[in-house]
């Protein structure tokens, strides 16, 4: 199998403090990866480079076989990368559909057009809203977005990213501040997600039954990698969580 | 009403829309003796609508909106006293023109940056173009101001006269155009993205929207209207002063807007309308403590009514509409 996503040796330090140390990893094709890691493990700053956000301090990322270490944010997502937030980051004024509808203007190609009114196109609106209904929001699609209930402004998350087409998806902990009975809905969309989108799941602990291959990082390294089976079983693995467990 | 770009609902002009115009022009007709009010009046409005484009949709905070309207004012002042050109389609032209590659320029460099410091860029060029037309006597004069302003007859037949009639229907044509300009913008896809970019930039990163290069966008086309409207002074009274450069007048402006109400395009049309009307009739009860009527008037909607006069009518009207069910 190839590597849709893959990271070469990728360190990134602030100062003294090393958040990422040679990290290599791989994302395969139509993959359902996860990487899970305790509170620190710099999950979140792995993220932050695979998009662009932050430059690493060496190593590279290489998106389908290219090198995008140089690449800006808005020419990854072009490429088709797409991501969520581990925290809500959504045009909260604006109703669940425009939400959904600039992602998919900005991936068409019409969003920098200044004179048509936005209603006019009718396509991007059809098609958000054939995106909101396969997610169970088509009732929702003219309330603004801070009027949704919390584990449905999740799902907004998730749908924004969709809209972009990507082939390579970063979920950065989806069903995080939900509760259990709204997490199982977003459990049930992922699962129902297209499989030629290769997903990366980025979560605290290993509960998901989603994922077919989990990556655990410890202080910006990787600890161990392996199938669910595995990493339960793992002893290493154990004592990172159980150490967490005996400070709290 | 929608006052933003959406993907949702449609953008056709209602009738209430075009009150402000029709009501320009019952003030032409049935009191003359404001039309020279009416004109600045007029002129402000589109001074206000350039800087609502960017500070109400775009959510660019600036305290030098000046730069544009004075270099404006003094472009075409300039061309009108010292370079021969008196045809005032052309000077309004030079205006915008020049205005928008000071905005290309200028934006390119301070909208790298938010919050405070793009407050103190923006206060910054204003002071460096109003200290530049300070010091170039020989071209503005200086601190006299520039008169001596040629204003030849627009398309050579409507003479600019003493009662101001000319300039104040030439003035409404213009706003009539920036309007509809600036109405088209706000409701585009482009419109929509600048919404998205004040509501969440980092959301709009992560949806690979160009968001520098949509604020620079934005910052030319606002920069290019403000400037025509310096223009539209400048022909008005055919004169300019320094102080169309001045951080006052753009701390004023930023009054007006907020007074009307920020990123609604009406907003900007109510806000110096009711100021400047205020200004007038102040000044001639109490003309020692008008500022403090003015004063008075921002506490009470800073206070009272966030969403300035036109958040006012919207929560009455949604209160009466609740209270009838």
């Amino acid at each position: 199998m190839s590597a849709v996503l893959e990271t070469r040796k990728l360190c990134k330090r602030f100062g003294a403090l090393t958040v990422a140390e040679n990290i290599d990893f791989r994302l395969e094709a139509g993959a359902r990866h996860a990487l899970i890691g305790p509170n620190g493990a710099g999950k979140t700053t792995f993220v932050n480079m695979l998009t662009g956000r932050l430059a690493p301090s060496s190593g590279r990322i290489l998106l389908g076989g290219d090198d995008i270490t140089e690449s800006r944010q808005a020419a990854r997502v072009k490429r088709g990368l797409g991501r969520t937030f581990q925290i809500n980051t959504l045009f909260r004024s604006l109703p669940v559909l425009d939400n959904v509808a600039l992602g998919i203007a900005e991936r068409s190609g019409v969003a920098g057009s200044l004179w048509r009114p936005a209603s006019a196109y009718g396509a991007i609106r059809d098609e958000a809203m054939e995106l909101l209904a396969t997610l169970g929001l088509a009732d929702d699609a003219a309330i603004p977005v801070l009027d949704l209930p919390y584990g449905k402004q999740r799902l907004v998350e998730i749908a924004i990213a969709l809209g972009l087409k990507p082939k390579v998806l970063l979920l950065d902990e989806p069903a995080a501040g939900v509760p259990s009975v709204e997490s199982e809905r977003i459990l049930r969309v992922l699962d129902t997600l297209p499989t030629d989108i290769a997903i990366l799941i980025i979560e605290h602990d290993m509960d998901l039954v989603f994922a077919r291959h989990i990556t655990v990082l410890v202080q910006g390294e990787v600890l161990v990698e392996g199938t669910p089976a595995e990493i339960s079983g793992n002893r290493r693995v154990h004592e990172v969580y159980l150490g967490e467990q005996h400070h709290a | 009403m929608i006052r933003q770009a959406s993907y949702y609902s449609g953008a056709r002009i209602g009738w209430l829309e075009w009150l402000p115009f029709a009501a320009a022009l019952v003030v032409f007709f049935a009191l003359p003796e404001y039309v020279p009010l009416g004109a600045r009046i007029l002129v402000y409005i589109l001074f206000a609508l350039s800087l609502d484009l960017i500070l109400g949709y775009a959510g660019i905070i600036t305290l030098g909106h000046t730069a544009f309207f004075g270099l404006g004012a003094y472009v075409a002042g300039i061309l009108g006293a010292k370079a021969g050109v008196t045809d005032p389609l052309l000077q309004l032209a030079a205006a915008g023109a020049a205005a928008a590659v000071l905005g290309v320029i200028t934006g390119a460099v301070i909208l790298r940056t938010k919050g405070l410091t793009l407050l103190m860029l923006t206060l910054a060029i204003t002071s460096i173009l109003m200290e530049i037309a300070n010091k170039a006597t020989n071209l503005t004069g200086g601190a006299d101001g520039l008169s001596g302003i040629t204003v030849a007859p627009i398309l050579g037949l409507f003479r600019f006269d003493m009662f101001g009639k000319t300039a104040y229907l030439y003035c409404l044509l213009f706003l009539l155009i920036g309007w509809w300009v600036v109405r088209r913008l706000i409701y585009s896809p482009f419109g929509a993205s600048l919404t998205g970019i004040r509501e969440n930039v980092v959301r709009m990163h992560a949806i690979g929207s160009p968001a520098y290069a949509r604020l620079v966008a934005v910052y030319t086309i606002s920069g290019a209207i403000a400037g025509c409207a310096g223009a539209l002074l400048m022909q008005t009274n055919q004169f300019v002063g320094l102080n169309v450069l001045s951080f006052e007048f753009a701390g004023e402006l930023l009054v007006m807007l907020v007074l009307g109400g920020v990123g609604r395009i009406y907003g900007a049309f109510v806000g110096p309308l009711v100021y400047m009307i205020a200004q007038d009739q102040l000044a001639k009860q109490f003309p020692e403590y008008w500022y403090f009527g003015i004063g008075l008037l921002l506490v009470a909607v800073v206070l009272f009514a966030r969403g300035g006069l036109l958040g006012l009518v919207d929560t009455i009207v949604a209160k009466a509409r609740g209270a009838r069910r």
